[in-house]
């Protein structure tokens, strides 16, 4: 019998239980959906967090945990328990085998959005991806003491142009009553995308920083404080006390152990240098098991899955018997009886397989700009790839093996038949 | 002379071998002959048809049917034998019930590709499907592309007799085809048959409890006066 007629027949048999067919389709795409979302999810996050920076040989900041000063210091995830003081940083810069410095300081916000004080130099150094250079898309960088640079998911999300007048909240809490009003900015420029969590960050000056905290500094707002105007703020020293961290590029990558190790014995302050790479690789290490652990799970969920084509197989084997004398009768062969039950199972495995991976491109497709906004996290190069291909693959093999068995169950049954069923 | 289009010689069957089912010296059935074939319930009729239509395995004997020994012949060939020169009725639930009318009734030809270019000979599947339902007495244009499970008994019979019929096979067996149908349809069917068969030079055999419908057929047979092992039990 040719084969596209074995297709003709299974899908007319899988029309006529379409309520069941549809539910087991259902079950192997969730499945498949998880499996696929906990796979790209992990693969992005991976990707993501690896292409945030580069270039970069040194993070210097108090000491806390290597993996907890590269989480707030580049992906401003969780916050600083302690800073580095100015001086200590000055010293670190003007170390011999120091290229360049960038100081960074975090602790507030705007509209959910991290605010990150730094120099103008973060601009010239800080590279993401494979080596790319931060680009303005509009304006220019902040050369007022109240310019901000606002990343491209920030101006996208909050419809914010050159010009458009910002307040900024101490701390990371909703806006309101810790609301810097009285030092309003303005976005002075607009960076490009980058996938990383530049592009939800507002950049503003260190002195910025300075200046909006004054009158702040027992950590709630001194009303007396709004009466200094912004042209007296101008005039004061602006240099910070502390700064959160600083990213360190050196003279000679060869030399990132011995400067390191030089830093970290600092005796005058106490500092953790970290190096991006091995941090990231001690994240992955932390991580690793539970997503080891994550995937066995999800790997099971689709067995699972897949077993339901098997019940409905099974359960179906003894209505059908009618259907297969008749196939007999007019000259089907057991091997016809076996490839269409086969076909049936392995057609409802490419079926949930596909519906689970569009599943899964769709919730990526919606969840992304939620997880970028929330966690930082950019979905990129999520679309199909070879992981689903595999999956699908995998999923419609398995389909048709576990199908193997109801098919021989009825092939078999259907020569112990012949043309009459004998119950 | 004409060799016949089904020839028994010492055939025997059994499902266990303590209890011998059929055991047939002789029985040949003519090309294009009508047979009736009478007999009780549970004295291997439909044993019988199975043997001739080559899904059974007689324990011993010579089987032939449309110039094809079964007895030598592979499950496979014997399954290709079937779909190339056989029409099958049952008793009742005839139709695959995913299936349109027409998929049910050209069911065989998706089997047979002799059957098939038979068909497109007569003019294609859908034509050669509406003329033996319309000569079934079911005429209606629409009927073709309807489920099967969405018609009466009655014409889920005649149906199932276009399905034996397409394709002019050699050979047609009914293994009872009226039970399920009253009196007047039941003799309008068997004459609707019969006219079909004869048309396509066909062979039938009809088997039925019901010796009443004998006078129909050219030829009657009790199947417990051929089987030698029913006689052997009953004596």
């Amino acid at each position: 019998m040719p084969l596209a007629s074995i297709f003709g027949l299974a899908w007319h048999s899988v029309l006529n239980r379409k309520t069941a067919a549809m539910l087991t389709i259902f079950a192997i795409a969730l499945s498949v959906c998880l499996f696929l979302g906990v796979e790209k999810a992990r693969k992005a996050a991976r990707a993501g967090f690896d292409n945030t920076i580069s270039g970069t040989d040194l993070i210097v900041g108090a000491p806390s945990g290597q993996v907890n000063l590269l989480l707030y210091a580049v992906f401003r995830l969780g916050n600083a328990t302690a800073e580095m003081s100015w001086d200590a940083y000055q010293t670190v810069a003007a170390r011999p085998d120091i290229a360049w410095a960038v100081p960074v300081s975090l602790g507030d916000s705007h509209r959910g959005y991290r605010v990150m004080g730094t120099s103008t130099a973060y601009f010239d150094h800080y590279r993401f991806g494979q080596g790319r250079a931060l680009e303005l898309a509009e304006g220019e960088r902040f050369d007022d003491l109240f310019d901000a640079v606002i990343g491209a998911d920030v101006a996208k999300t909050l419809g914010y142009t050159i010009g458009t007048p910002l307040i900024l909240t101490h701390g990371l809490g909703a806006s309101g009553l810790s609301d810097h009003d009285n030092r309003p900015f303005r976005v002075a420029g607009i960076l490009k995308p980058t996938g990383t969590p530049v592009d939800q960050t507002v950049h503003i000056s260190l002195e910025g920083i300075t200046a909006i905290h004054i009158g702040w500094e027992t950590g709630a707002r001194n009303p007396l404080a709004d009466n200094i105007s912004e042209e007296m703020i101008r005039t004061f020293d602006l240099t910070p006390k502390t700064v959160t961290a600083a990213f360190v590029g050196l003279e000679n990558r060869a030399t990132v152990l011995r400067t390191r190790r030089a830093i970290n014995t600092n005796r005058s302050e106490p500092l953790l240098a970290i190096i991006p790479g091995l941090a990231l690789a001690e994240l992955w290490g932390v991580v690793g098991t539970a997503e080891l652990i994550l995937l066995a799970v999800s790997a099971f969920v689709v067995i699972v899955g897949l077993v339901s084509i098997l019940t409905s197989l099974l359960t179906s084997l003894n209505e059908r018997r009618r259907e297969m004398s008749i196939l007999r009768a007019t000259g089907a062969g057991p091997g016809t009886i076996f490839t269409l039950m086969a076909v049936e199972a392995a057609g409802l495995g490419l079926a949930g397989a596909l519906l689970g991976a569009g599943l899964t491109q769709l919730i990526f497709w919606l969840g992304a700009p939620f997880l970028a906004a929330e966690f930082g996290i950019s979905l990129i190069r999520t679309g199909l790839g070879l992981i689903d291909l595999y999956t699908i693959g995998a999923v419609t093999l398995a389909a048709f093996l576990l199908g193997c068995g109801p098919a021989y169950a009825a092939s078999h049954r259907s020569l112990a038949d012949g043309l009459t069923i004998k119950m | 002379m004409t060799a016949p289009l089904v020839d028994i010689k010492g055939l025997s069957f059994a499902w266990t071998k303590a209890d011998p089912l059929l055991s047939i010296d002789q029985f040949t059935l003519a090309p294009g002959e009508r047979l009736f074939l009478r007999g009780p319930s549970g004295s291997g009729k439909s044993t019988f048809l199975g043997l001739v239509c080559g899904v059974l395995d007689p324990q011993s004997g010579a089987l032939n049917v449309a110039g094809q020994d079964l007895t030598r012949l592979a499950r496979h060939k014997r399954d290709q034998l079937r779909a190339d020169k056989m029409g099958v009725i049952f008793q009742m639930l005839n139709l695959v019930p995913y299936l349109t009318v027409l998929q049910n009734v050209t069911l065989a030809c998706r089997f047979s590709r002799p059957r098939r270019a038979r068909v497109e000979a007569a003019g294609g599947a859908a034509q050669e499907a509406t003329r033996l339902l319309a000569h079934l007495g079911l005429d209606d244009k629409n009927l073709l592309a309807r489920k099967a499970t969405d018609l009466s008994v009655g014409q889920q019979q005649r149906v199932a007799a276009a399905r034996a019929l397409i394709g002019a096979p050699d050979l047609i067996i009914a293994d009872e085809p009226t039970s399920a149908v009253d009196a007047d349809n039941r003799d309008r069917f068997i004459d609707l048959l019969l006219a079909e068969a004869t048309a396509s030079g066909a062979g039938l055999i009809f088997v039925s409890h019901d010796g009443d419908l004998a006078h129909h057929f050219d030829r009657a047979v009790d199947l417990a006066a051929i089987n030698a092992a029913r006689q052997e039990h009953l004596a």
